[in-house]
């Protein structure tokens, strides 16, 4: 029996991998994609970095007006976050399993979550473009909604995780709902919500430059500025500033995570 | 979709485990002074601040909130309610769909074999000090630049087009696979490496022998986990970089056409995909867990 089993194994090793070889194949003849141009253009792009993509004296003076653009975008990442936050943890609360007032409401504010979370951030860009236009409200919108959706779901969870034990126990000696919320569920999964708070700031930060990009607002919209009239050498700048103040946001929430879990 | 949902989770968990039993041993006191709470409250305020400052410091442009709000409303309203096919057919969104599915496999298929390989490197019972913490530092640092930013950068020397998206968004997928990825193979049991030395097997042997069929089934639900997220960053970057698919539709309905109901046709696609691959990630999930 021992031959069958190594025969079976390597027969379906042999069936995956050809179903793999023809996913591939498919995937490359609909997206038109170029394998040998994919090889070449990596070393074309270092190339191309080194000897443009830095920033020279000129972009420098650009500097100040780079990090005020720049202090725009975190802030409205931040604001959409916190904001966000607070009608997520409202909705999670309400929607829970362990907090949640009823079967209707949760299905509801889940469906809400689920809606919200799976329009991607860009079709969010375009929808609002269409009514706020070129302002930083399309962005903070933008951020708003998925950011909300996804909390909703990540408070949910926590709060489920965390407080089921303590509200039975709570509901026992005759709680009412609002000291149950106010004096255990909150506290209970604070430092959870926090933590999911600081990760979706880290991933705003990312999601603002390209709706930036998309909406004409904030560093991504000075990026393609700067990208679309050649100005490489800014465009560069742009990049170092984005990825210094994500490395740096990083930093921080790391600290944070692990001081408070 | 698309915002990193499992990665998170597991950056909390990690801790929470910790914390519910330290709650049990700790005497009770009623105010004590405490570093986390301090630092909780600290970061809220700031938080708070920091978005008060932002909302105080925002240049407007004297546009007429609640004029706008209501628009959107009324834009998503006929969106959803009234969408309509007018640049392309049922069958050509549905192709369109599938090329962006297909950017997110290549993606998520060129991330996968060079993340196998760095993140055998990155896991520190596999690899030397030096190296897993180099690795880890290249990571960090091609999560710190934004795939948009990713995908432009190579669009110069490619030109626009499913070259520079696929390997744009590659960069993104190998960070984050590299990580999840060493994180398997650092769950490996130290003795079962050491058995194996002593018995003389060379490093490929162990890993293709111990590390690699030990880990697959969590390689596998990591990889669909990415292609998931891809998914979404593919509609993105056809968007906001030309990568092509159903996301330069959506770019070339509102931009050019200023269509709302063909965006509302676009989003229903995109949603009915992305819902898809969701079932499709818990489902397979189920089964891989069964099956250890």
């Amino acid at each position: 029996m021992q031959a069958d089993f190594f025969a079976k194994k390597r027969r379906n090793s042999f069936i995956y991998f050809a179903l793999l070889i023809f996913l591939t194949w498919g995937a490359i003849t609909v997206t038109e994609y170029d394998v040998i141009k994919g090889f070449t253009s990596i070393p074309k792009a270092v190339e191309w970095t080194f000897s443009n993509f830095y920033p020279n004296e000129k972009a420098m003076t650009k500097l100040p007006d780079i990090l005020k653009t720049l202090v725009e975008t975190v802030l409205v990442s931040i604001a959409a976050t916190t904001v966000a936050a607070l009608f997520a943890l409202l909705c999670a609360i309400l929607g829970s399993n362990t907090t949640g007032i009823n079967g209707i409401f949760s299905s509801f504010s889940r469906a809400v979550a689920a809606l919200f979370r799976n329009i991607d951030v860009a079709a969010w860009s375009m929808i609002l473009l269409f009514s706020f236009g070129q302002n930083v409200l399309t962005g903070y919108f933008a951020l708003f909604f998925g950011t909300f959706g996804f909390l909703t779901r990540a408070f949910m969870e926590s709060i489920d995780e965390v407080s089921q034990s303590s509200v039975e126990a709570l509901r026992a000696t005759g709680a009412g709902y609002f000291p149950i919320i106010f004096q255990s569920v909150i506290p209970a999964s604070m430092p959870q919500l926090l933590s999911w708070i600081l990760f979706m700031v880290e991933t705003n930060i990312r999601h603002a430059t390209l709706i930036g990009i998309l909406t004409g607002t904030g560093i991504g919209f000075l990026f393609s500025l700067y990208y679309k009239s050649l100005n490489y050498s800014s465009a560069s700048l742009v990049v170092i500033v984005i990825v210094a103040a994500i490395l740096i946001i990083e930093y921080i929430s790391n600290y944070v995570r692990r001081v408070i879990l | 979709m698309g915002w990193g949902w499992d990665e998170s989770i597991r950056a909390v968990n990690d801790k929470a485990g910790n914390k519910a039993g330290q709650i049990h041993n700790k005497p009770i006191r009623t105010k004590p002074f405490n570093k986390a709470s301090f630092v909780i409250q600290i970061t809220l305020l700031t938080l708070v601040a920091l978005t008060l400052y932002g909302f105080s410091s925002f240049d407007y442009k004297d546009v007429h909130f609640f004029e706008a709000a209501y628009n959107s409303l009324v834009t998503v309203k006929t969106m959803f309610l009234e969408p309509h096919f007018q640049h392309f057919t049922f069958a050509g969104a549905l192709k369109q769909v599938i090329v962006t599915l297909g950017l997110a496999f290549l993606t998520t298929l060129f991330g996968a074999v060079i993340a196998l390989f760095l993140g055998l490197l990155a896991a520190r019972n596999l690899s030397s000090n030096t190296v897993s913490v180099m690795i880890k530092g290249m990571v960090a640092f091609i999560r710190g630049v934004p795939t948009v930013l990713w995908v432009l950068i190579f669009a110069v020397a490619a030109g626009l087009g499913s070259v520079a998206a696929v390997i744009g968004m590659t960069f993104h997928s190998v960070g984050y696979l590299i990580k999840a990825y060493s994180e398997s193979f650092e769950e490996l049991d130290k003795d079962v490496v050491e058995a194996l030395k002593a018995s003389g097997a060379n490093w490929w042997q162990i890993v293709f022998q111990a590390v690699i069929p030990s880990s697959i089934t969590y390689l596998i639900s990591w990889t669909f986990m990415r292609f998931e997220i891809n998914f979404a960053v593919a509609v993105a970057m056809g968007a906001a970089a030309g990568a092509g698919g159903i996301g330069f539709d959506m770019f070339m309905a509102s931009a050019f056409y200023y269509d709302v109901r063909e965006i509302g046709v676009i989003t229903y696609f995109i949603l009915a995909f992305a819902i898809a691959l969701e079932i499709l990630a818990t489902r397979m999930k189920r089964k891989l867990r069964a099956a250890e």
